[in-house]
């Protein structure tokens, strides 16, 4: 990309999760589901003296992209890190599970969820943990009738139990400034060691598990530059794909394979990851 | 506690799997740290699985019985064999996901080679066993942990907890949570007196209306006769209570998850707009 | 966490409904709503302890002039600083002078 193209782009990793959705729907399509003014807070949060937004960090709308129904659910990252609560997952969950009643009856809808988020909520823990098994039970079902589509751009990426989500998730469209982990690096290295893994060594931690990467071992399907235009086309061609088996949960044997042929005992550095991956296409 | 005790809380997922299926073999091709036992529940055929600690994992992050990427890939092995050997069967076998697993995996091998989609194919392993009609019971008699619970049983029909001290479910442990939170363990545990959500002791988890039942049992390191008979039973009327439904609608309460009735009800009226 | 309620005279209510910034760190949620004709009314939720003084100051300003509509503001804080507080009240006020039906966020 040359210099007059990356001034006239426009980024969507900057933008907050409603105008995101605003942009990836057709104009005038939009119309959101339980928005700030129903006050549908955390209650848990509320306990704790902790300031709440309104609708608790995640944005439900349906609409169209380029004329297919779909429901977006983003997750607005700058608030409590687009950790999951009891009213945000349950947000989710619902319009998951709504879409899987319309696809049953014949009108379905395509869902696409951006996803922002560190994981669950400590502050609402069991909470944001029983509501992100409910978002898996109801991608696992939806997929039988539609595609469900995951973006993941940055800031924050994609980490704890949405990780699972995103891993059940048909499609994922990332950008290079995305993460997409099970767990953050700060824990890992508290967990085991900072030879295990040093959390301040960012080259590392986008060389494992940012968005080229998770592209060159088949972790996620599609990587687009931070450009609102890319990112909508790539999530408008996503919605019309035909819904069916997902090779990267499926693909069992293989994925056991691999575990079998790697030195775990080995540190692995990215190319070497990378190595592990071109060898078994 | 003591070594003797750790070791005995520690092994908690092989000892009750024994102990339900009798000492049966177990299912051949599966790594030692994921035991699977194929023996009835009841009248019914069902597939036992635990996740348990291997101090010979070659994955070394994972030698504690934790949920790593040879445990999640593995699980997805057990299910879906489970699955397919089913499919042309009109009663499908009961999935028991015998559940004592401190947590995911914390490892550089592990996120390099994609932790969460193993954790994936696990989850979706057992949401779909549920979807083809396998009735699938989560028995949680030891620790239900974050990501570890996400891959093994949280996507059960129902869930039964033992009521114990060393039963507990979480999405972090407390010493992470605390440093996370900026606070001090005992500040964990206070705010836990309030906040139901975050606390870790199985008495308070059952306030969320999730669990189908909690079981008190004589002696859940070393189980007697008579705890394994009462937890039998309950598996028993957890497979009635299930019946034909695959879904997990039950643990959807207005008493434990108020809000997230009320979001679903909202959500609900302005579907259609 | 400190709650603090203001209001002000005002005139007509406001034209529709605005929304404006997020409970980011360093920033503040604005919701607007008209208001009671002839009165606006500030409700304010900050993190931030001890600053009673300078929301009443900078609120106070913003509503100085009692003929502009009469709008229900919610405010939900995260530690903004006077400046990025002027601007979130300034875009939903924007937006509910403009009387589109668009938020903003």
């Amino acid at each position: 990309m040359d210099s007059a193209q990356l001034l006239e782009r426009e980024s969507f990793v900057e933008k907050g999760a409603r105008e995101r959705v605003r942009r990836l729907l057709d104009a005038n399509s939009m119309r959101e589901l339980l928005d700030p003014f129903e006050r549908l807070r955390s209650p848990w949060l509320a306990m704790q003296d902790i300031v709440t937004q309104a609708d608790d960090g995640v944005v439900i709308a349906r609409g169209t992209i380029d004329g297919v129904s779909v429901v977006i659910a983003a997750i607005e990252p700058a608030f409590q890190g687009g950790s999951m609560g009891e009213v945000g997952g349950a947000k989710i969950a619902g319009a998951l599970e709504l879409a899987l009643e319309d696809a049953r009856t014949g009108t379905p809808v395509v869902p696409v969820l951006l996803l922002e988020t560190g994981g669950v909520r400590l502050q609402e823990a069991n909470c944001g943990l029983a509501a992100i098994a409910e978002i898996h039970a109801a991608i696992v079902a939806l997929r039988d009738y539609v595609p469900v589509i995951g973006v993941i751009t940055g800031p924050v990426g994609c980490f704890g139990g949405m990780s699972i989500a995103a891993g059940l998730c048909s499609q994922l469209i990332v950008t290079r400034e995305a993460r997409l982990g099970l767990n953050g690096p700060q824990v890992i290295e508290q967990e085991a060691g900072v030879d295990e893994f040093d959390s301040r060594d960012r080259p590392l931690i986008w060389g494992l598990t940012g968005g080229e990467q998770r592209e060159a071992t088949g972790f996620v399907e599609t990587r687009c530059d931070d450009d609102s235009a890319a990112l909508a086309a790539a999530v408008a061609e996503a919605v019309k794909a035909p819904p069916g088996p997902l090779a990267r949960t499926q693909s069992i044997d293989r994925s056991l394979g691999r575990l079998a042929a790697i030195d775990p005992s080995k540190r692995m550095e990215p190319a070497d990851v990378r190595d592990v991956f071109a060898a078994q296409r | 506690m003591t070594d003797a005790a750790q070791t005995a809380r520690r092994a908690r997922g092989a000892t009750w799997l024994a102990a339900l299926t009798d000492e049966r073999a177990r299912v051949e091709g599966y790594p030692a740290s994921v035991q699977v036992v194929d023996a009835a529940l009841g009248e019914r055929a069902a597939r036992y699985i635990a996740v348990v600690a291997d101090a010979d994992n070659r994955f070394v992050r994972a030698r504690g019985g934790e949920v790593g990427l040879l445990e999640g890939w593995t699980l997805a092995r057990a299910v879906t064999d489970a699955i397919a050997a089913d499919a042309k069967r009109a009663d499908k076998r009961a999935i028991v996901a015998v559940i004592d697993v401190p947590s995911q995996a914390y490892g550089r091998t592990e996120e390099a080679f994609g932790i969460h989609q193993a954790l994936a194919a696990a989850a979706e392993s057992y949401a779909s066993a549920r979807e083809a009609g396998h009735p699938v019971i989560g028995l949680i008699v030891g620790k239900a942990m974050s990501g570890a619970f996400l891959a093994h049983g949280y996507q059960a029909n129902r869930l039964i907890a033992l009521d114990d001290a060393g039963v507990q479910v979480h999405a972090m442990g407390k010493q992470a949570a605390a440093r996370i939170t900026q606070r001090s363990v005992e500040g964990v545990e206070k705010l836990a007196e309030t906040i139901t959500p975050m606390a870790y002791d199985i008495a308070s988890f059952a306030k969320l209306g999730l669990l189908f039942a909690r079981l008190g049992v004589d002696d859940a390191d070393a189980p007697t006769a008579d705890d394994i008979e009462s937890v039998r039973a309950c598996l028993s009327q957890a497979l009635a209570d299930i019946g034909d439904s695959r879904d997990l609608s039950s643990r959807l309460n207005a008493d434990g998850r108020s809000a997230s009735v009320t979001v679903r009800e909202r959500l609900r009226a302005q579907w259609t707009g | 966490m400190q709650t603090l309620s203001l209001d002000y005279p005002a005139g007509a209510p406001a034209a529709c409904r605005a929304l404006a910034g997020v409970v980011g760190s360093g920033d503040l949620e604005v919701l607007l709503e008209p208001g009671e004709a002839g009165r606006s009314t500030v409700a304010i939720n900050t993190s931030v302890d001890g600053v009673n003084e300078i929301w009443t100051a900078v609120i106070d300003r913003i509503f100085a002039d009692d003929s502009q509509p009469a709008v229900a503001l919610e405010i939900n804080d995260f530690g903004a600083t006077p400046a990025v507080v002027r601007l979130r009240i300034a875009q939903a006020l924007e937006i509910a002078h403009t009387a589109g039906a668009r938020t903003d966020g």
